[in-house]
């Protein structure tokens, strides 16, 4: 048997096992009738559905928006942010100083002669993520190193002066670096990131 | 279950209730008439004590939120003012700190309990995944709350654990920003972890409660791990599984009060009495005891990502764990390989959470990989292959005969003893 759609056309006929919502049992003769529904075009009420569904979702997914945007960096904390200036002039030789920037410590170096040689004869070949010193200072200021202090296994912050090349040292989870911020040993996966610097004259550099 | 009677309601106020709101009859057969396994031994009252400490930590947790502050600024000072200057202050933020640790040790036992008994197995499936998604729900909540005094090692530990997903490619430093809200871990982290921790709780009960649900559907494993078959093989929920849990959930407390009144910062780290600072990491960091395993895991694998997966992999596979055990049988009493390997694999568990509290150098780091690999292997090798290889022990008939005959085979049913009679 079929039932009609409310706008009189026969529709795709879907069976539904006795006992289940629509079907019924028939007492006296023992027969079971099952209740088909019929569809076989779809009708303008199939696309009312559809619609009404796809309005609901796409308002649904644009409302996430806000919901999920709002939990990024707002602007004061952007504006926050803005460059910061560092006079290199107090820095001894040997000296590591620490400044902030976007909260994150950046360490500036002042490399001595020693340092700088044992930084540029290494291998560069059999680095965990090879990269030349010369490419982790700006040309013709190889004494100042200026890094961004957070190791890049997990975000802690290596201690300088510290560990077998004399670079920093991750208490962590132990990773080593030497005074390029070129990761050596342990678990960290890259060299210590490099913030952007530019020289603003020899003694003052502008991070940011 | 036929034989146990079903709801009258005693007042006249609770018939008319009962045919409004049926809530006196829905906790009668609950947790009064409900047909449990008559062989349950204490290992079956764990889940009681987590439901109380859920309980102690939502009442303990909303009273400290009266008196905390959100802010990088205030919010340490603010936990030092709960412990000097509010009334009982001290004993509610040490239930509350404690109770933490309490949460986890009962989860842990009721989680190697049903590993055990193996309660995961079919038709348990579904209660074992709600439990999983709990642990991982406790854990994530746990975390959170730690970070809340601000302390270094609250800092720190934001710090490291939100920078796992840093190791995503692509999005990781995007994702990373996000949680953040800034550059680094400061004051909308805190806020937002605030919040969090308030409203994950109640998300927690609301799955405990699913939990509850797939289990009053399925019926409790038990010991003998055959289900029950005839009314003798269980008592009712009330007056026995109620006395029993409360008797162990009695002494559990006094532990509980001992490290409370006596030992408040044993299970803690003194370093977070230090207030957060983001230019200095203290040169030993490690979480809290009951995350030190899946620490071990993470350290020991010596790639960021790889570390990470490993790390995420190692709660996660719990909730295969119905699928990777191919063996029929449920209890480990009737499963003599594989109670050696459960062993095996809870020692390895302590294990690693011993070295999860160690540097991570020289043999710590080789001993953390074995004991990694063990663990892997326990769930992706042992189980799948012992359930087709190993001979197990003939298992009873019924609970009952297991208890009345200590498992030799009876020929005709045992007369129900008094004590089934309820």
């Amino acid at each position: 048997m079929s039932v009609l759609g409310g706008d009189g056309r026969t529709r795709r006929e879907l069976t539904q096992p006795a006992g289940a919502g629509c079907g019924w049992t028939d007492g006296q003769k023992g027969t079971t009738h099952v209740t088909t529904m019929s569809s076989a075009e779809p009708t303008r009420r199939d696309f009312l559905y559809i619609a009404t569904a796809s309005v609901a979702g796409i308002g649904a997914a644009a409302t996430l928006v806000p919901l999920i945007t709002q939990m990024n960096p707002d602007a004061s904390t952007i504006a926050a942010g803005a460059p910061i200036e560092v006079d290199l002039s107090p820095i001894a030789d040997g000296q590591v100083v620490k400044v902030f920037w976007r909260g994150k410590p950046i360490y500036v170096n002042h490399r001595t002669k020693k340092q700088i040689e044992e930084a540029q004869n290494v291998d560069v070949a059999k680095l965990p993520d090879p990269q030349p010193d010369s490419a982790r200072v700006k040309p013709g200021h190889d004494q100042w190193q200026v890094l961004i202090g957070i190791c890049t296994h997990l975000g802690c912050i290596p201690i300088a002066h510290q560990g077998p090349y004399d670079g920093y040292f991750c208490p962590c989870h132990g990773s080593v670096y030497d005074t390029s911020g070129r990761i050596r040993q342990g678990p960290a996966p890259l060299n210590l990131a490099l913030p952007p610097y530019e020289f603003l004259s020899d003694t003052k550099i502008k991070i940011g | 279950m036929s034989g146990h009677p079903s709801y009258q309601p005693q007042s006249a106020f609770m018939r008319w209730m009962e045919r409004r709101l049926p809530i006196g009859g829905l906790i009668y057969s609950s947790f009064v008439a409900y047909p449990t396994p008559r062989n349950l031994n204490y290992w079956w009252t764990f889940g009681g004590i987590l439901a109380f400490m859920l309980g102690v930590q939502i009442v303990t947790g909303v009273v400290l939120a009266m008196h905390y502050t959100p802010h990088v600024d205030y919010a340490f000072d603010s936990v030092e003012q709960i412990m000097r200057d509010v009334n009982y202050g001290w004993l509610l933020r040490y239930l509350h700190a404690n109770g933490a640790s309490m949460f986890f040790l009962a989860a842990y036992i009721h989680l190697f309990r049903g590993m055990y008994y193996g309660s995961y197995k079919e038709p348990r499936e579904v209660l074992w995944i709600l439990g999983v998604i709990l642990l991982l729900l406790i854990i994530m909540t746990g975390f959170m709350g730690y970070v809340l005094p601000w302390g270094q090692m609250s800092f720190w530990a934001a710090t490291v654990i939100t920078n796992l997903f840093s190791a995503i490619p692509l999005v990781g430093e995007s994702i990373v920003t996000w949680l953040w809200g800034g550059f680094a871990v400061g004051n909308p982290t805190l806020n937002r972890f605030y919040s969090l921790h308030y409203l994950l709780p109640f998300v927690i009960a609301g799955v405990v409660g699913l939990h509850i649900w797939a289990l009053h559907m399925v019926g409790q494993n038990n010991p003998a791990g055959v289900e029950p078959k005839t009314e003798q093989d269980t008592v009712a929920f009330t007056p026995y599984a109620t006395i029993k849990d409360s008797f162990l959930l009695a002494v559990f407390c006094i532990m509980f009060a001992w490290f409370v009144f006596y030992i408040p910062n044993f299970l803690g780290h003194p370093d977070n009495y230090i207030p957060a600072n983001p230019a200095v990491t203290p040169m030993h960091i490690v979480p809290e005891w009951y995350y030190l395993p899946f620490y071990a895991i993470l350290r020991a694998i010596p790639n960021k990502l790889l570390g990470v997966m490993a790390l995420g992999a190692s709660i996660l596979i719990l909730a295969f764990l119905p699928w990777l055990d191919t063996s029929r049988v449920r209890s480990a009493r009737y499963r003599p390989a594989y109670r050696q390997f459960f062993w095996v694999f809870v020692i390895v568990c302590i294990g690693l959470g011993w070295l999860g509290s160690k540097p991570p150098e020289g043999n710590y780091v080789l001993f953390a990989r074995i004991f990694t690999a063990y663990y892997f292997a326990f769930f992706l090798v042992i189980l799948p292959v012992l359930g087709k290889i190993e001979r197990t022990k003939a298992l009873p008939n019924s609970i009952s005969e297991s208890v009345l005959r200590e498992g030799k085979p009876i020929g005709a049913p045992a007369p129900p003893p008094a004590s089934a009679k309820v």
